[in-house]
């Protein structure tokens, strides 16, 4: 009897007859892929759930952590796109795990080997690519149950192959929807920069309702040899939204990959990021930006590993919280016995604008290399009386005078962005979370 | 025309008052300088007024035009009609000159009201051309790694912007080098005329070289001691603030 109960607490609504229906859908799929999936399932039922004495979940609130009450959705229709304002070198738009529709790479970018494609396509298509990139690193920060969740229901996604020596002037845009009660959606994005090229990738997660639902996400990246790769993820699902996002990014020799991560929306989000540096040379800039309101938990794990000599890493999460919302970040850089030279930084930045917040902070670092700089920060402030006298002295009101401050605060983070377009895209929508 | 009346003001920051029956009445178009010594409550009068949380007005009361804005907040009296030049301006990392001024402006308008962009920065341009300031200058953050002079400047072309009944300009001189002090000293003066009242608050005669008041008027111990014309500050530049004290306070 309570053996029956543990296995079903384990699995959730995520049972092995949804998993066979699910994988029924996709038979005209690789048999490889389905293999994966199929091992991932195993472990999603046998791995426990993150318990109060795990180290990896410290502070987090596990009761909310429900796997319970959620279905794979039915088709949703495509919702109009929500306008950019920038120029894009192509879009494509996922609901409810299902491709809906698409505005096509242009000709050029086409003729010059750029795919831009559902995972789906890719799988039939570009076999070996896939295989070789998709969902391979482990998620190491806790959620191991919840990535192999995400495997074992992706049912589609987005991939982008560039291939090298090809710049993309412009960004590429991937939205994934969700619509309707208890919906639960798998977004996946997988980005391959090859060899001295440029590209910026954009995911989108938006609800188009608000309704709870369940969103378990993951993206690869993989910048080869002189990459330039640009990948920013703007979260702003329904605010009663059970979130899971998970990153992995690989850097070759002298890749340098910026990360954004943008988190607006979901009732709790739990966000784990990591950044392999896998030759000399490789940079990784992990940058986040949180407005955390109402009750909102926003959960982010990172890890930075540096695997290889000469490597650089710069972490900046900045967190604004109001309300009654509730922050952890939890950092870790790792160096490698052999990684000398590693330049790692690590900061955290809370701006509280409520009494009633709570941010957490645990930086850490385990360096095992002799010859390194490596340093981590964590600071919580107020927003700063004199600043806002100044704001109000010109007749600003109050609200509006902490809403700037809470803009210039993000301003730094947002100006390491090198598309100005992006950056107004993005203001915009941390704007609009103000508003409401 | 609109006056600000100061009347029988007190000024304490916690239990100390600062500010001891200070009265003053400044007319749109009139210039006024008040100098005294430090500590006497030039700066906290200037702030008070502006409506700052760290200063308690415990008695008296401050009218535009026989109306009280002692009960304002602090953006409030500025949409009324106050501009405080501050001393030491503030600091604002990631927020520009344009974004910041744009908001207060957007602040003056009725609700609902959008504001009109394009006129926006027309108008901001010809300000700042007026100043002789760098366009460049509105996308750099507010006072961020400014100089003493660009801080005081900046704070000009706000004012100018900003077209406020009364300017209470708070030791604007100071930091600043001779020719920095002329060039906000020729933004001030560009600016003078029928609609602006100024109360300039200044440690030093040097500036009054360049703004010419109307009246001085001597503050020492939180009130105002003696009233003149320009030639009271030069008398008091010769005899010092000792003066002040032996002949006019214990007179």
């Amino acid at each position: 009897m309570s053996t029956l109960t543990e296995t079903k607490s384990l699995v959730g609504c995520f049972t092995a007859e949804m998993f066979e229906a699910h994988l029924a859908s996709l038979a005209h799929l690789p048999a490889w892929w389905l293999e994966r999936k199929r091992a991932a399932f195993a472990r999603y039922t046998t791995l426990p759930m993150p318990a109060r004495t795990d180290e990896s979940w410290r502070f987090s609130n596990l009761g909310s952590l429900t796997l319970d009450g959620f279905a794979l959705p039915a088709p949703a229709p495509a919702a109009p796109l929500p306008p950019l304002g920038i120029a894009t070198a192509g879009t494509l738009v996922f609901s409810n795990n299902r491709f809906v529709a698409r505005e096509p790479l242009t000709a050029e970018l086409a003729a010059r080997g750029v795919i831009f494609d559902t995972l789906q396509n890719a799988l039939l298509t570009h076999g070996a690519q896939v295989k070789a990139h998709l969902l391979t690193q482990s998620v190491k920060q806790g959620s191991e149950k919840f990535s192999a969740l995400h495997t074992a229901f992706l049912a589609d996604g987005a991939f982008v192959y560039v291939p090298r020596g090809v710049t993309l002037a412009d960004p590429l845009a991937v939205f994934h929807g969700t619509a309707g009660a208890e919906a639960a959606v798998f977004p996946h994005t997988l980005v391959i920069a090859e060899e001295n090229t440029k590209a910026t990738v954009v995911d989108f997660f938006r609800s188009t309702d608000a309704s709870a639902q369940f969103a378990c996400g993951q993206n690869d990246i993989y910048a080869s040899h002189g990459a330039q790769v640009t990948y920013v993820a703007a979260q702003n699902w329904s605010r009663c939204t059970l979130s899971f996002q998970f990153n992995s990014t690989i850097a070759r020799r002298d890749a340098k990959v910026l990360s954004l991560n943008v988190h607006l929306g979901a009732r709790q989000a739990r966000h784990e990021s990591h950044s392999q540096l896998q030759a000399p040379g490789a940079h990784s800039e992990m940058l986040a930006l949180t407005v955390a309101h109402g009750t909102q938990e926003f959960d982010q794990r990172t890890l930075q590993t540096h695997q290889a000599p000469n490597t650089s890493s710069n972490l900046l999460y900045k967190n604004a919280l109001l309300g009654h919302a509730k922050t952890i970040f939890s950092g870790l850089i790792v160096v490698d016995p052999d990684a000398q030279k590693t330049d790692a930084y690590q900061s955290n930045r809370n701006l509280m604008l409520s009494d009633d917040a709570e941010a957490n902070s645990l930086p850490g670092l385990e360096i095992q290399a002799n010859d390194v700089r490596c340093s981590h920060g964590a600071t919580t402030s107020r927003i700063d009386p004199e600043l806002e006298f100044y704001l109000r002295s010109r007749g600003i009101p109050k609200a509006q005078a902490d809403e700037l401050l809470v803009f210039g605060f993000f301003e730094e983070v947002l100006l390491k962005l090198e598309h100005e377009g992006l950056r107004a895209a993005l203001r915009e929508m941390i704007k609009i979370k103000f508003k409401n | 025309m609109s006056q600000l009346e100061i009347k029988d003001l007190h000024i304490a920051i916690g239990e100390k008052e600062i500010v001891k029956g200070f009265n003053l009445t400044i007319r749109q178009g009139e210039v006024h300088a008040i100098m005294g010594p430090n500590g006497t409550g030039k700066s906290t009068l200037a702030k008070a007024i502006a409506g700052h949380p760290d200063y308690t007005i415990t008695s008296g009361d401050v009218l535009i035009d026989g109306r009280s804005i002692l009960a304002l907040e602090p953006d409030e009296r500025a949409r009324a009609g106050i501009f405080l030049a501050f001393q030491y301006p503030s600091e604002i990392p990631g927020v520009s000159i344009a974004n910041f001024l744009r908001g207060a402006v957007q602040a003056r308008l009725a609700e609902g009201d959008e504001l009109d962009a394009t006129a926006y920065y027309k108008r901001l341009y010809s300000k700042m051309d007026l100043l002789k300031i760098d366009r460049k200058f509105t996308s750099r953050s507010v006072n961020d790694g400014f100089s003493g002079g660009e801080k005081k400047r900046c704070e000009i072309l706000q004012m100018a912007m900003l077209e406020p009944l009364f300017s209470l300009m708070d030791e604007t001189d100071s930091g600043l080098d001779i020719d920095a002090l002329r060039i906000v000293a020729d933004g001030v003066n560009a600016m003078r005329g029928p609609k602006l009242g100024i109360l300039l608050i200044t440690h030093y005669q040097r500036l009054l070289d360049y703004i010419v008041p109307d009246q001085v008027h001597v503050m020492w111990d939180g009130r105002i001691v003696k009233s003149g014309d320009k030639s009271l500050a030069l008398e008091l530049e010769s005899k010092g603030y000792d003066w002040v004290k032996t002949e006019l306070v214990h007179a």
